[in-house]
């Protein structure tokens, strides 16, 4: 069923907003953001509406209407958990990623107190936290790889060091980490350390149960992988040293109070279950699209490198997710490049965007040792689970012409 | 478009006029603000506003250059005892060099700014900056650095209405930012914490002795935070006759202070000046502060390119501080503009 457009005023002759339903015809879109959110899978939508409409119920009380939402609830933690390789009591539903990583960091913290680490490239609700309890960073290879060697070294040199977290795969450029080595040197290092891992952009392509088998505390996020936006969970194995950080009510084995989002939970376990299912096809289908992708555009844009690939000794596009597209292209500013491929109807992005909209310099970046001449030219192409060839004809036509275009312009 | 109430109104007329608009909130400063352009719920204002005029609203970051073109110049400035101004900087090197060197790329005619000033076209084509029709918010002074190839690409929708029809219109067309106060400041120091506070954290502040004559008569804590004409914060309100600064040297960490007297000038000496459609000598009214009061005075561009020019005033008046920008206008248009040197 399609979804009507929102009725958002159009100006003729002006920049066409997405869903515009008045004046010029909408310029076709080519979603190539799925890293930032992916749409929403059918099967995920048909799970929510039960709960949109006749059902409801809070899943805490003591009666007929709250034990059905219960058993929605539950019968979600049963999915999930078999999906991600866990006991369904292992399970955290949150709010989101961004929720299960500061639950992970600032809970373990809490419950043992001491050195943490984390990678160099986190996503900002790792780093963030992981900066407020004093920890510090690993530096990752050109590749973007943690650089295992500094990862013992400072695990050597912080005595007692009580958790180490490291990304399943990077949101701006899609490298992913050998979390069994990382889990490995861990144990070997600091046998006591709690290991987290990030699994928020790797979860839609990867099979998280296995690289993330040895792993004590492991995050998702619904909208990644055909879920709603706003819900999440924490993979917490047992045993694992946390502290709660909502307190309250004392859901989620007390580890994550409040009402459940038994809606958004549903629609989590369904888009999981489809995204399981179709993941093997899915990913060798969306890689092909992405070679076809990143192919042209190296070979459109005359000095356009892929981030940590090209050049870089150990740059391999095997060790990247499937959907991802990460290059600098020369002699561009990106919030430029975007524009123009806005109006050329493609929905990309450059780094992370902070909350005011503006896009930011890229630690990611920055870390991998990209020179900040060349970072500025940033472009992230991400494709999804309803990523077409079309998509990518567009991206192949629109990327180069801006380029060509806003390299024409005398400085 | 800030957030604020002229640059909304300006957006709206400029889609009445018939353009195609697109909205963009410039990010200038990524550290700590409280009356500035930057801060998250501007930026929520002007996307508000966006979406009710129904354009798309971009926020471009300049964090960079804003550091290097404006922030650091700053800094610099009191540094060395001299009175920046950095709106000036920014207009010149953000608004109307940066940003419209942007806009041009990804294909625009034109930036649209709510300011209270006009361009006007002249006979021979040519065209000038001319004070705003709300004569008590003319922004024209913070503006002159526009040269003939910026005023061609600047439209200035508010500049020929006054402040209260700019909020007058934003009330009949229902923006959410009709009573919003006026900014004012330098965006990038919090009221909170202030200047002392801002610079200390980026340069060492000196103590220093005041001097009135021969004798010394107090001390100040920071000489860098010192300005020509100051009166307030010496701790003199005790003396006789008002005093007031009348120069600072910041390597002999030195103010010296006197009457009203010895304020006094009848010229200026200018480094840095932008004409408008080239130097022009002759008689001028120079304005020496935002929203100062202009005096009349011959102007005698120097020889040359004219990037430097000399003003002598009709009347002796209080001496301008080192650094602070004067714009020179004919009846009420720009004709050049320059640094106050020493």
């Amino acid at each position: 069923m399609a979804v009507p457009p929102a009725a958002v005023p159009c100006r003729p002759g002006g920049i066409r907003p997405p869903g515009c339903d008045t004046g010029p015809v909408a310029v076709p879109l080519t979603y190539l953001d799925h890293a930032a959110t992916t749409a929403l899978r059918p099967e995920a939508r048909e799970a929510m509406l039960e709960w949109l409409g006749g059902r409801f119920g809070n899943p805490s009380g003591a009666h007929p209407v709250a034990r059905a939402a219960r058993r929605a609830v539950d019968e979600a933690r049963d999915v999930v958990g078999g999906v991600l390789g866990c006991r369904p009591n292992e399970v955290v539903f949150t709010s989101g990623g961004t929720e299960a990583d500061n639950l992970a960091v600032r809970g373990v913290h809490a419950a043992r107190p001491g050195p943490v680490l984390c990678s160099a490239i986190e996503h900002e609700a790792v780093l963030a936290p992981v900066a407020q309890v004093g920890g510090s960073t690993v530096p990752v290879e050109p590749t973007g790889r943690i650089d295992l060697a500094a990862l013992t070294d400072a695990l050597a040199a912080a005595a007692g060091t009580t958790l180490v977290s490291v990304m399943a795969a990077n949101n701006e450029i899609g490298v992913v980490q050998p979390i069994p080595d990382v889990v490995e040197a861990v144990r070997h290092a600091a046998p006591d350390a709690t290991v987290h891992t990030d699994a928020v952009q790797a979860a839609p392509w990867l099979d998280v149960a296995a690289l993330a088998a040895g792993v004590d505390l492991v995050a998702v996020s619904a909208h990644k992988f055909g879920g709603p936006q706003g819900v999440g969970a924490l993979v917490v194995r047992r045993g694992t040293p946390l502290h709660a950080q909502a307190l309250g009510g004392g859901q989620e084995r007390e580890l994550r109070s409040g009402t459940h989002n038994v809606a958004g939970i549903a629609g989590m376990a369904a888009a999981l279950t489809a995204a399981a299912r179709d993941r093997a096809a899915t990913a060798a289908r969306v890689s092909r699209l992405r070679d076809r992708l990143a192919d042209g555009l190296l070979a459109a844009v005359p000095g356009a490198i892929e981030t940590g690939v090209s050049g870089v000794a150990g740059g391999d596009r095997r060790h990247r997710l499937p959907g991802t597209v990460h290059l600098c292209l020369p002699d561009v500013e990106s919030e430029a490049l975007l524009f123009l491929l806005e109006a050329d109807g493609v929905c990309a992005s450059a780094a992370s965007a902070c909350a005011s909209g503006a896009q930011q310099a890229s630690h990611v970046l920055a870390a991998l040792g990209v020179p900040p001449e060349r970072a500025t030219g940033a472009l992230r192409l991400t494709l999804g689970w309803t990523s077409t060839d079309a998509d990518v004809d567009a991206a192949l036509t629109a990327v180069p012409a801006a380029v060509a275009r806003l390299q024409g312009v005398p400085a | 478009m800030s957030g604020g109430v002229d640059s909304s109104v300006a957006a709206a007329r400029l889609l009445d006029a018939g353009h195609e608009v697109v909205g963009v909130t410039m990010k200038l400063w990524g550290g700590e603000s409280d009356t500035g352009c930057c801060s998250v719920s501007d930026v929520d204002d002007a996307r508000r506003v966006a979406q009710q005029l129904g354009i798309a609203h971009h926020v471009w970051s300049f964090t960079d250059d804003f550091e290097r073109h404006v922030v650091e110049p700053y800094v610099e400035a009191h540094r060395t005892g001299r009175t920046p101004n950095p709106c000036i900087e920014c207009n010149r090197h953000l608004k109307f060099d940066r940003l419209l060197r942007r806009v041009e790329a990804v294909g625009y005619d034109a930036v649209a700014t709510g300011h209270h000033a006009r361009v006007v076209e002249r006979p021979d084509a040519t065209r000038r900056l001319a004070r705003g029709a709300d004569t008590a918010k003319d922004q024209s002074y913070v503006l002159y650095v526009l040269g003939q190839e910026e005023l061609a690409r600047t439209l200035l929708p508010v500049g020929d209405i006054t402040k209260d029809e700019v909020r007058a219109e934003a009330v009949r067309r229902g923006l959410r930012t009709a009573d919003k106060p006026d900014s004012q400041d330098v965006c990038f120091v919090t009221a909170s914490r202030g200047r002392a506070d801002f610079l200390g954290r980026r340069m060492a502040l000196h103590p220093g002795r005041i001097v009135d004559g021969t004798d010394e008569v107090g001390r100040v804590d920071a000489v860098e935070l010192v300005t020509i004409g100051q009166r307030r914060g010496l701790g003199m309100a005790g003396a006789g006759s008002p005093r007031y600064v009348v120069d600072v040297d910041v390597p002999s960490a030195t103010v010296r202070v006197g009457g009203a007297a010895d304020l006094l000038a009848t010229r200026v000496d200018l480094t840095d000046v932008v004409w408008a459609a080239g130097p022009v000598a002759g008689p001028v009214a120079a304005q020496c502060s935002a929203h100062g009061t202009p005096r009349a005075a011959n102007v005698a561009p120097a020889a040359g390119s004219g990037a430097t020019a000399a003003v002598i005033f009709a009347e002796p008046g209080r001496r301008v501080a080192v650094g602070q920008s004067v714009v020179l206008y004919q009846r009420d248009e720009v004709v050049g503009g320059g640094i106050a040197a020493r």
